[in-house]
């Protein structure tokens, strides 16, 4: 490590302040302090310094999709080869599927590092880590067959308009990665949606019933899997959100971490809950339903995204609410929304993108109104202070 | 009576290196030094110039604006060197010291009995009123104002902060002519905090408002129970004032003189006499802590708010601490793994030291990463016991945005009380700078 280091320090060298390079210094410092934490001291201020910095937020992150990624790989490869009727194994599986995403990663992280590091150039600033989530994030939600040019095309909508157009990290309105697939999901709907893009290679077989249990029930007909599978996630659709269980794992490692935020997931959940009982309640009060609305409320919340976008995209800190009773107004809202546009609206048959996008754009507002009422608090004590000293006068 | 405080939020950061409570005379220092910055936003004029005799007691320089405003030597002696920095700013004033003090004769006063005014003209005389803080904007008290209360704590909550109660143990009776002598100060009441486990002669003090206060750091800062007890409004005046310094107010009533005497906790891991010293204000370092080299930092005051001090230089004016921790200007290959070098203290879940409460962790000054933009949201209201939103406050300040700093409650708070959210934060950011500056702005445009 040691030889490392001085190694390090050699190639630093043209990029230190007043040198020739300069201006490139955060592209190395990145990589720097990768390998390193370094050894910057506090100059001003509290002395000591807690551990965690947002290098170690982030891949904390990374940590707990890690489980649903590597199932969406071995899904990729199962439903694959189970809808050809093709004999197949374990491996041949994770194999099919490592190769049909690992490229999607690879070209994710090329481009949306590429934008990051030239942006930190350009502003002289260092680079912010928040990409390593989102870069991962993006192939994860996309169809597996999705050509590799649109995927590198909605990166760098998400990354450039979705993020460094409002100052990059921490100022973003819109979640990069969901503002992604929302591009990727208006710009080519053919390949995002459908009963042909969610199983590998699916286009190029007739037989082929690629369908998602949200398109079935949405198109009207039955649903052949079975709850637990449902659960499992052996079941078709964008690479890594299908297994509830998986995403539930990862869950717990961000609320054990503190690193997500369990208000927003827990209000989330319920949100959804609610509105599906409350649809599920329509035949009792006269109404008759439909597939979608009769489809019990337990069944809405391991189904289609919407699992994976509350526990990893509705609680990304910076375009979630902020303040904690805002984080569960916030939360609330997206479980309730996501059902919602699901039933109503069959041309969007995963509501949960639709949700979490359109609540990250009322998030400061929740945050407005909440802090207005402690601004409120604030006032209303001077107005009693006053009083107070008028009467004792 | 006592009316209990009860705080939730917080952290309480144990660390090696507590003073044992065995208070040793410290040996008389060469020079003693009075550091106008010590006092924020003051402008100082000095009255003597370099190579004045002075007694203990006398002026040496008064705030500019405020010219009641006086502070005095702490020891009797020759004025050596004024030194001076950026435009012929002053940043010390030093005082080669006799080797026994002659103290001015301010002639004793019975602060109960005596008029309101004679007590306020005494405390500004004998240079007193340096130790009378005013909230809002954590400033020197401005002596033309009326506070609305006085607050005082005597609990210790902040990293190995020194134990006030045994501070004051054997000037129980200073302190009690301090409060007297507060007391005329105000049309309002004198609030004394102390927790439960203080001891029973500071329970006895009387003419106070007496506050229990049960909870993690920062339940000791004054500015949380001020919060707590009456918080302050636009336009509202508080007086604050250490409790050791309140002895010393004290002394000038009951003796006519101006003792500066001052005890300081030596603390810190890499510490050798972890003892408490009995000194007096603007010491020399040197006298109390071992020789030290580079790689350890010395802090004048406590790890989260105090000041760096060279070796040859004088502790603040107002620290009753001396902590000594190792500078941390090394590398750690891939830090940023999760779990990994447990041994660091983090309030977050992503080191595993939260799987052990009770161990005395060694911290350095490393930053432990680097700044980044503000992303993590909720980890700075674990820490911040207050009713008000410290995210959107930091930014209001950032921005320099007035009316939205009042609304949020910039009044209320003062840069110690964000030194926790300083060190929780996960993008590194100078915090209690970005609240300093904001009061700062708050003073030109508002005062």
């Amino acid at each position: 490590m040691e030889w490392i280091r001085q190694r390090l320090d050699k190639i630093k060298e043209p990029f230190a302040p007043g040198k020739k390079y300069e201006k490139y210094a955060p592209a190395v410092n990145a990589i720097d302090t990768f390998l390193f934490t370094p050894n910057h001291t506090t100059q001003k201020g509290a002395h000591i310094r807690d551990a965690v910095d947002l290098k170690r937020t982030m891949i904390t992150v990374v940590l707990a999709l890690v489980p649903a990624l590597l199932f969406g790989m071995w899904n990729a490869g199962y439903q694959h080869f189970s809808q050809l009727g093709e004999a197949f194994t374990f491996w041949e599986a994770l194999g099919h599927g490592a190769l049909k995403f690992i490229p999607m990663i690879v070209v994710s992280y090329a481009v949306g590092l590429g934008i990051e590091f030239a942006f930190a150039i350009f502003r002289g600033h260092e680079v912010n880590e928040g990409y390593l989530v989102t870069g991962l994030l993006i192939p994860m939600i996309m169809p597996i067959d999705l050509p590799l040019w649109m995927l590198a095309l909605s990166v760098v909508f998400a990354v450039l308009i979705g993020k460094e157009a409002f100052g990059g990290t921490g100022m973003n309105i819109l979640n990069p990665a969901l503002t992604a697939r929302a591009f990727a999901f208006f710009a080519y709907p053919t390949y995002m949606s459908g009963n042909q893009v969610w199983v590998s290679e699916a286009s190029n077989v007739d037989a082929i019933s690629g369908e998602t249990i949200l398109g079935s029930l949405a198109a009207g007909d039955n649903v052949s899997y079975g709850m637990m599978d449902m659960f499992y996630g052996i079941i078709p659709g964008s690479v890594s959100e299908t297994s509830t269980l998986l995403i539930l794992v990862g869950a717990l490692l961000l609320i054990l971490t503190k690193v997500g935020s369990w208000r927003i997931m827990l209000s989330a959940f319920i949100g959804a809950a609610a509105m599906a009982l409350i649809f599920n309640a329509l035949p009792a009060m006269g109404v008759t339903g439909n597939e979608l609305t009769n489809f019990p409320w337990y069944g809405h919340l391991i189904i289609g995204g919407l699992a994976f976008g509350i526990v990893f995209m509705a609680t990304d800190p910076v375009s979630a609410a902020q303040t904690l009773k805002g984080k569960w107004i916030y939360g609330f809202l997206i479980g309730f929304l996501s059902v919602m546009i699901r039933v109503f609206n069959p041309a969007y048959p995963e509501g949960v993108m639709l949700a979490i996008l359109l609540m990250n754009v009322f998030a400061p507002t929740i945050d407005h109104y909440v802090i207005q009422s402690n601004i409120k608090r604030r006032k209303k004590r001077i107005q009693s202070a006053t009083a107070q000293v008028k009467t004792t006068v | 009576m006592s009316k209990d405080i009860r705080i939730k939020r917080g952290l309480s950061l144990k660390l090696e290196g507590e003073a044992e409570k065995e208070l040793v005379k410290a040996p008389r220092s060469k020079t003693y030094a009075i550091k106008p910055p010590d006092f924020h936003a003051l402008v100082p004029k000095m009255v003597l110039k370099e190579g004045a005799k002075v007694l203990a007691g006398d002026e040496l320089f008064f705030s500019k604006y405020t010219d009641e405003l006086r502070f005095t030597s702490p020891v009797s002696g020759t004025l050596k060197t004024i030194k001076r920095g950026e435009k012929r700013k002053i940043m010390e004033v030093i005082i080669e010291a006799d080797p026994e003090d002659t103290y001015r004769d301010f002639g004793k006063m019975d602060a109960a009995s005596s008029d309101a005014e004679a007590v306020k003209q005494r405390v500004l005389e004998s240079g007193c009123g340096a130790f009378i803080n005013q909230r809002p904007y954590d400033i020197v008290a401005d002596p033309k104002d009326t506070p609305k209360a006085i607050f005082i704590s005597a609990v210790s909550t902040a990293p190995l902060a020194p134990d006030w109660g045994f501070i004051l143990k054997d000037k129980i009776a200073a302190f009690q002519e301090g409060v007297n002598a507060l007391k005329k100060l105000t049309p309002g009441k004198v609030h004394l905090a102390v927790d439960a486990s203080s001891a029973q002669y500071l329970k006895d003090i009387k003419g106070v408002e007496l506050h229990t206060v049960k909870g993690p750091h920062p339940a000791g800062n004054v500015g949380i129970q001020i919060h707590k007890i009456d918080p302050i409004n636009q336009g509202d005046r508080v007086w604050t004032v250490n409790p050791e310094d309140v002895t010393i107010i004290g002394n000038v009533f009951l003796t006519g003189k101006f003792i500066a005497d001052k005890t300081v906790a030596v603390t810190g891991s890499e510490a050798t006499n972890r003892k408490y010293f009995s000194t007096i204000i603007g010491a020399e370092v040197a006298d109390i802590i071992n020789k030290v080299d580079e790689d350890v930092r010395i802090i004048s005051g406590n790890v989260l708010t105090g000041l760096k001090l060279a070796y040859d230089q004088h502790i603040s004016f107002f620290s009753n601490e001396v902590t000594l921790i190792p500078e941390g200007n090394n590398y750690r290959a891939f830090g940023w793994l999760p779990f990994t070098y447990n041994n660091i203290h983090s309030n977050s879940r992503t080191s595993l030291s939260f799987l052990f409460p009770n161990k005395k962790f060694k911290p350095t000054t490393n930053l432990n990463g680097e700044e980044r933009a503000l992303v993590v949201t909720g980890e700075m209201e674990e820490v911040l016991p207050m009713d008000v939103y410290p995210m959107q406050l930091i930014k209001a300040c950032m921005a320099g945005d007035i009316e939205k700093m009042e609304n949020l409650g910039i009044y209320e708070v003062a840069p110690e009380d964000f030194a926790l959210v300083e060190y929780v934060n996960t993008s590194k950011i100078e915090i209690q700078e970005v609240i300093r500056l904001g009061l700062d702005l708050m003073i030109t445009e508002v005062g």
